[in-house]
């Protein structure tokens, strides 16, 4: 046995590097699958079969449950890694929406900027390439995200999260009425902004109904983040959230600069949710304040515990399929069985009652989430059986 | 000699409480100093300062010539004083041998660091043989070890040790100070606070008492250890 675990060590640079790889290539292969199925399989498919899958797994909703993705992954750095509870993430996805509604639309009719844009001439306003607003949506998150962690991270994790909580009904409230700030637009109010610039891409000029091309941005994105999310865990960087999530005071007396290491976890997780919110706006092509409200806070949450906290591909997992039951899994049930039993139960109008019950189930008979890390899979089962408790150092 | 770390008329204070209030202490470079005491008498919260997680009222500190009263925690360690925890707190969900990589948070000079893994491993080998368990899966001697291991990962040039011996068995508590000792061997001062003051006295240079938040009485450990007034309040005599 301990021969087994020596060698598995020593290798484990390497298979660290080759594993990188090979997700990498994975995750490639079922985009391109996704793709070659929607775009030339589906339309050979019986009617019958299409409709079915055009009921349970439309393309549109692949391209939302991506962004749901990406927004998980960041908030699973915030809480996964370095322990922080955060019930306001909204707020970072909200920014990245405005940000895609000042910097990629004609909403700022007073000035006429233009950056590697594919957007009409004649148009007024700030267009800038949608990777370059991005890039920009990303900072000003962390950016806010530094902001609003400076003063707060001091505190302790119960009163962290209520602050985050009121950050996160604050922003969307300042988006709602922003309409009017000392005679300033800045918002458009309840009206938002609409439409956003299509994403250029060379050769191509992808507006809001380009779902298919718009699936492998939203892949890149993701893979992107993906990517980050598995550097940073094995760097440094990881390593000091990693210790600040299970002791702070521990990692303080090893030389984690608290601030800084927790800071930089707020910082890098309200990026990965300004790049979320840009890529949601060009797919809903546009961005209104009525849509960012707490339970998108909590359901991101819920992806996170669900997956598997901390565990990049849990998450991912909990991700898709929380983003597929609210979209479509739940519509479409409700339908087969209001079809089937002539009822009229209006089933996604529950949908808040079944998650609140998954998590109350996952939490009694599945803590560490459905694809777990193995560190919570340690502590909440090695730990039985074991004659020494692991509270016991606190 | 030359003092390695000088504590001057320290006074910590939570809130109104003065949990320290008057104490002074010099730890000489290759010493082992211990800290005595009975239970709430400040010993941990004059380490807590010293190590920079809480800040003194007044007084100052004083390591390796420079002030660090007042510093962060994280520019202490850099500096060269490490502690293992009152408690032990290791990671309990990291390997041993994370553990002692985190131990080495600071420094980026992997050489060294691969050296003084070696090192810490022929020190403690029952770490070398649970290097890739779950660190809250081992005992509590096992913890206590790799709590003091983890701090010399630092490579300090003071080893503050905070209770090693809190709720050990007997022939642990004998192994750890005799592990103290080795570790003077090897060019590291240490501070030690214990409430077992026997065996704190046994291992020990020089010592300080501390009572209710003051020192009232230093001096070689050897002399202290005979010594009535210590005899009788902290060695059972």
């Amino acid at each position: 046995m301990s021969i087994l675990k020596r060698s598995k060590s020593a290798t484990k640079a390497g298979a660290h590097a080759t594993s990188q790889r090979k997700w990498a290539i994975g995750f490639l292969i079922a985009a391109v699958l996704i793709w070659v199925f929607y775009t030339y399989v589906m339309v050979h498919l019986p009617d019958g079969i299409q409709t079915v899958v055009q009921n349970w797994f439309p393309p549109t909703s692949l391209n939302e449950a991506l962004v749901w993705v990406i927004c998980a992954l960041g908030l699973n750095i915030v809480v996964g890694y370095a322990g922080l509870l955060d019930l306001g993430f909204v707020a970072f996805w909200a920014i990245g929406g405005y940000s895609a509604g000042w910097f990629m639309s004609a909403f700022f009719t007073q000035v006429n900027f233009r950056v590697f844009t594919t957007a009409a001439k004649a148009l007024p306003g700030i267009h800038i390439s949608f990777w370059g607003v991005i890039f920009i949506g990303g900072l000003i998150c962390a950016f806010f995200g530094i902001i609003i962690g400076a003063p707060t991270l001091r505190l302790k994790s119960d009163y962290l999260a209520l602050v985050t909580l009121g950050f996160g009904e604050i922003i969307p409230q300042v988006f709602t009425n922003g309409s009017n700030i000392g005679g300033f637009n800045l918002t458009n109010g309840t009206q938002g902004i609409s439409p956003v610039d299509n994403i250029g891409v060379p050769g191509k000029s992808l507006g809001p109904f380009d779902f298919s091309w718009k699936f492998f941005i939203f892949v890149f994105l993701t893979a992107f983040m993906v990517f980050i999310s598995l550097r940073l865990r094995t760097g440094r960087l990881g390593r000091a959230w990693l210790a600040i999530r299970e002791d702070e005071l521990a990692a303080s007396m090893m030389g984690v600069p608290l601030m800084r290491t927790k800071l930089s976890a707020y910082a890098v997780g309200a990026f990965s949710g300004g790049i979320g919110g840009v890529a949601f706006a060009t797919h809903v092509n546009g961005v209104f304040a009525d849509r960012f409200n707490f339970s998108i806070s909590i359901i991101l949450l819920a992806m996170v515990v669900l997956g598997g906290m901390g565990n990049v591909w849990g998450v991912m997992v909990g991700a898709l399929l929380i983003a597929w039951i609210n979209s479509t899994g739940l519509p479409a049930f409700g339908d087969l069985v209001n079809n089937t039993f002539h009822t009229t139960i209006n089933f996604p109008s529950y949908n808040f009652l079944l998650f609140g019950g998954v998590l109350v189930l996952m939490m009694l008979f599945k803590r560490e989430g459905l694809i777990p890390e193995s560190r919570l899979k340690a502590i909440l089962h090695e730990s039985d059986d074991t004659s020494t408790n692991v509270g016991g150092s606190h | 000699m030359s003092a390695l770390l000088e504590v001057q008329g320290l006074q910590v204070a939570y809130g109104s409480i003065l949990a320290v209030k008057d104490v002074s202490l010099t730890v000489n470079e290759g010493e082992i100093v211990t800290l005595i005491g009975s239970n709430g008498a400040g010993k941990s919260t004059t380490l807590r300062t010293i190590s920079g997680l809480l800040k003194p009222k007044a007084g100052t500190i004083t390591f390796n010539g420079e002030r660090i009263d007042g510093k962060e925690g994280h520019e202490i360690v850099a500096k060269g004083l490490c502690q293992s925890p009152e408690g032990r707190r290791i990671f309990p969900r990291m390997s041993v041998r994370e553990n002692l990589d985190l131990g080495a948070f600071l420094r980026t000079d992997k050489a060294a660091i691969e050296v003084d893994r070696e090192r810490v491993l022929e020190l403690f080998p029952r770490l070398r043989e649970r290097i890739e368990q779950k660190g809250g899966t081992m005992s509590g001697g096992e913890q206590q070890m790799l709590a003091v291991a983890r701090a010399m990962m630092g490579a300090p040039k003071l080893l503050l040790l905070d209770e090693p011996s809190m709720g050990l068995a007997p022939v642990l508590v004998d192994m750890i100070f005799e592990t103290i000792v080795k570790i003077r061997e090897q060019g590291i001062t240490i501070l030690l606070i214990e409430q077992n003051a026997a065996a704190a006295l046994d291992v020990a240079d020089r010592a300080y008492v501390l009572e209710s938040g003051t020192i009232k009485m230093s001096g070689k450990a050897s002399d202290l250890a005979k010594d009535e007034a210590v005899t009788k309040a902290y060695l059972g005599g």
